[in-house]
């Protein structure tokens, strides 16, 4: 997926207009702590200082550039809340004067036992805050086509990247990635050592844009619904095919964009499978999923056959470093298998 | 706990005169009676919205009466346009006497007080002195203290890369300072060799609220954070019009030609306390510049007390002429909330279906 990325921001600032990549190392010589900004021509490093990364990802925009900007892991996002706020409400404070076309991009989530400060979620946070575009992508594929329409946003988008997910092969190439994988990592990964004199051999890619608010039904089904994004939705994914043998058919919808999310989708699914499961690992008490839930809920109460039910992350301070703690603080393969069996089993 | 040593608190001083005024009136005759004249209709606005605020025609007034002697001659200096060939303005919530300089109607701001629909800087969503103005580069004021400071190198950066003189301008207050944007700042406009053409204003009034500058700050002069980040920097009076727009001339002139940054620390008075929360009544102690300024004119012969006195009464009537009309204005419906939420899409309530 970092390479999906990096290719998404190559064709972004030589096709459509993204003139800044930036934030904490993520210039040369590095390119990121996850690689995903090695190569790129924009791509320039920051003091390391958050909230001058996003304020200058504002006053950039305001001045009629179109920056990228990172910030190393959302745990340290916490302090430019305010600045995050302020983006979403520019353009509906100033009556529609000011759009602030901006990408904010951010590995979040567990998965590489990153303990208190390397695996925090931030989608619960992020859908609090109003005027952006929320996406999350599950595959390599979806992370190239949503980043470059988070790239042709006039709005602001705030692209989550499960870090779990960050060294995953997809399952289908990007137009123009060639099929070897030693191929593609010796065109476009920096060699180890002095990288001064490297240039990328970007292979030719193609506009594969997938738009923001559509979501994707994985794995279609007639019992269950399960819906989810990032990292957990490949334990969903994974579930299904599992529960398949057993006779349950689970129907996978990856929500891809968070806000705004696609509501058409679940609302058809909820409808034909009566049961639904929101799925993510942010921590349970105000989860996105349960806004979700509630409106499952109101909208879809009488054709439900079961309660609409939650499966995220314990509601504790953190997510502890050794295996077991992570695992009891995250949803794992087993739990998402035992809440959907738990789920088709109630009877109204 | 530790128990807190009972001291007897210090008298709050005021800050020791910078320089000495001048005898003489170093601009034209014109320039200086632009100057007064506009100083005038900052404080008869100002003084209208604390009046509408008072009498139930607003719910909150904020804004920058006593700082009118800088802000005039600020707004004086400003290339305004629009994009990165312009300067863009990075203000806060006390600025309304550099729009008015930079040839702002003031019948927006009345609006504004009035939050109806018409007020063209947030149609009736945000406080007195929120002002925003694209075609002028004014970014959106926000009540949020010195994230102003956190932006503006963005559109430096933008302008420094797009070439010509344009520079980005922030100004706040001293008590702002406090907080890590204004570090921010200095840091991201002076890194070496990628210097940023900002001009860094803050504006000294010795207050935060109701917090004494000596209880907060350990430096002397603001200015001085600026030194150790190897710029320009200067702390001057910001009560006297003449040398504040020589200074600050001076000031544009190496941000727009240098393009690296300069910070201005301009000692100004708070004539009507913080904001409507503290009273918005005026302050008889602290310097009017405003007064100040007219007896200068009056001994030299540019601009006489009578005719000083005439401007203030006319100003006054007008600004209560315009405060009749945006009275009878409408406010915005509330169904226009969904308006503005994301840019070219129409506006809905996502949750209604």
């Amino acid at each position: 997926m970092a390479q999906a990325i990096r290719m998404a921001l190559h064709y972004a600032e030589t096709h459509l207009g993204v003139t800044d990549i930036f934030g904490e190392d993520v210039g040369p010589p590095l390119g990121g702590v996850f690689t995903c900004t090695q190569g790129l021509r924009t791509a320039w490093n920051s003091p390391l200082d958050e909230r001058g990364i996003i304020g200058a990802a504002m006053g950039l925009a305001m001045a009629g550039s179109r920056p990228v900007a990172e910030i190393q892991f959302c745990d340290y996002v916490y302090n430019t809340i305010d600045l995050l706020k302020l983006a979403g409400n520019t353009l509906w404070s100033s009556n529609g004067q000011w759009n602030l076309p901006m990408v904010v991009m951010t590995p979040v989530g567990s998965g590489i036992r990153g303990s208190i400060y390397h695996s925090h979620s931030f989608d619960a946070t992020m859908t609090h805050i109003p005027g952006w575009k929320t996406v999350m992508p599950s595959t390599p594929l979806d992370a190239y086509g949503l980043l470059l329409s988070a790239c042709k946003e006039q709005n602001p988008v705030m692209f989550l990247i499960p870090k779990a997910l960050m060294r995953v092969r997809g399952d289908e190439a990007i137009p123009g990635e060639p099929g070897d994988d030693k191929q593609l990592s010796k065109m476009i990964d920096a060699p180890l050592g002095d990288r001064s004199k490297w240039r990328p051999q970007w292979p030719e890619l193609a506009d594969a844009s997938i738009p923001l608010g559509q979501a994707k039904v994985v794995r279609a089904g007639t019992q269950l619904t399960v819906v989810s994004y990032g990292r957990t939705m490949v334990l969903a994914k994974k579930a299904a095919e599992t529960l398949a043998a057993e006779g349950l058919d689970a129907e996978v919808i990856d929500l891809r964009t968070l806000w705004p999310y696609d509501w058409p989708t679940l609302e058809a699914s909820v409808r034909k499978t009566g049961r639904v499961l929101f799925l993510n690992e942010d921590t349970e008490v105000t989860n996105f999923g349960e806004h979700l839930a509630r409106r499952v809920t109101e909208k879809l109460f009488y054709q439900l056959l079961a309660p609409p039910k939650v499966l995220a992350g314990k509601f504790v301070p953190g997510i502890g470093l050794a295996d077991t703690l992570e695992a009891a603080s995250v949803p794992q393969q087993h739990d998402v298998e035992q809440a959907m069996r738990a789920l088709a089993a109630q009877q109204p | 706990m530790a128990r807190e040593t009972k001291k007897k608190p210090k008298p709050v001083k005021a800050f020791k005169p910078l320089v000495t005024r001048s005898t003489e009136l170093p601009l034209e005759a014109d320039t200086l009676r632009f100057m007064h004249e506009t100083m005038v209709k900052a404080r008869c606005l100002e003084e209208r919205l604390i009046a509408m605020y008072k009498s139930g025609h607003g719910y909150f007034w904020i804004g920058g009466p006593g700082e009118e002697a800088f802000n005039v001659p600020l707004g004086m200096l400003i290339k305004k346009g629009q994009g990165p060939a312009f300067d863009f303005c990075h203000f806060h919530y006390r600025q309304s006497a550099t729009l008015l300089a930079m040839g702002e109607a003031p019948l927006g701001a009345i609006r504004q007080m009035k939050n109806t629909v018409t007020d063209p800087y947030s149609g009736g969503r945000n406080f007195a002195g929120h002002f925003s103005k694209r075609e002028w580069n004014v970014v959106p004021v926000s009540s949020p203290i010195e994230v102003q400071y956190s932006m503006v190198a963005g559109t430096a950066l933008a302008q420094k890369r797009h070439g010509g003189d344009g520079i980005s301008i922030v100004t706040g207050g001293d008590a702002g300072t406090a907080e890590g944007d204004f570090a921010t700042c200095l840091v991201w406009t002076s890194r070496p060799g990628q210097e940023l053409p900002v001009l860094i204003v803050v504006t000294n009034n010795r207050w935060g609220i109701s917090t004494p500058y000596e209880q907060v700050q350990g430096v002397e002069k603001i200015s001085d954070r600026g030194v150790a980040f190897g710029m320009r920097t200067k702390t001057i009076d910001g009560n006297d019009p003449i040398s504040a727009y020589l200074e600050l001339k001076e000031a544009f002139e190496y941000v727009r030609t240098e393009r690296k940054p300069y910070l201005v620390e301009a000692r100004v008075s708070r004539l009507y306390g913080h904001s409507s929360a503290s009273g918005a009544n005026f302050n008889t102690v602290e310097a009017d510049c405003l007064s100040l300024f007219e007896a200068r004119l009056d001994a030299h012969g540019v601009r006489s007390k009578a005719e000083a006195k005439a401007l203030r009464e006319q100003y006054t009537a007008e600004y209560a002429e315009l405060a009749r009309l945006a009275k009878e204005e409408p406010f915005p419906e509330g169904s226009s909330i969904w308006n503005h939420v994301f840019a070219g899409e129409a506006p809905k309530d996502p949750l209604a279906d």
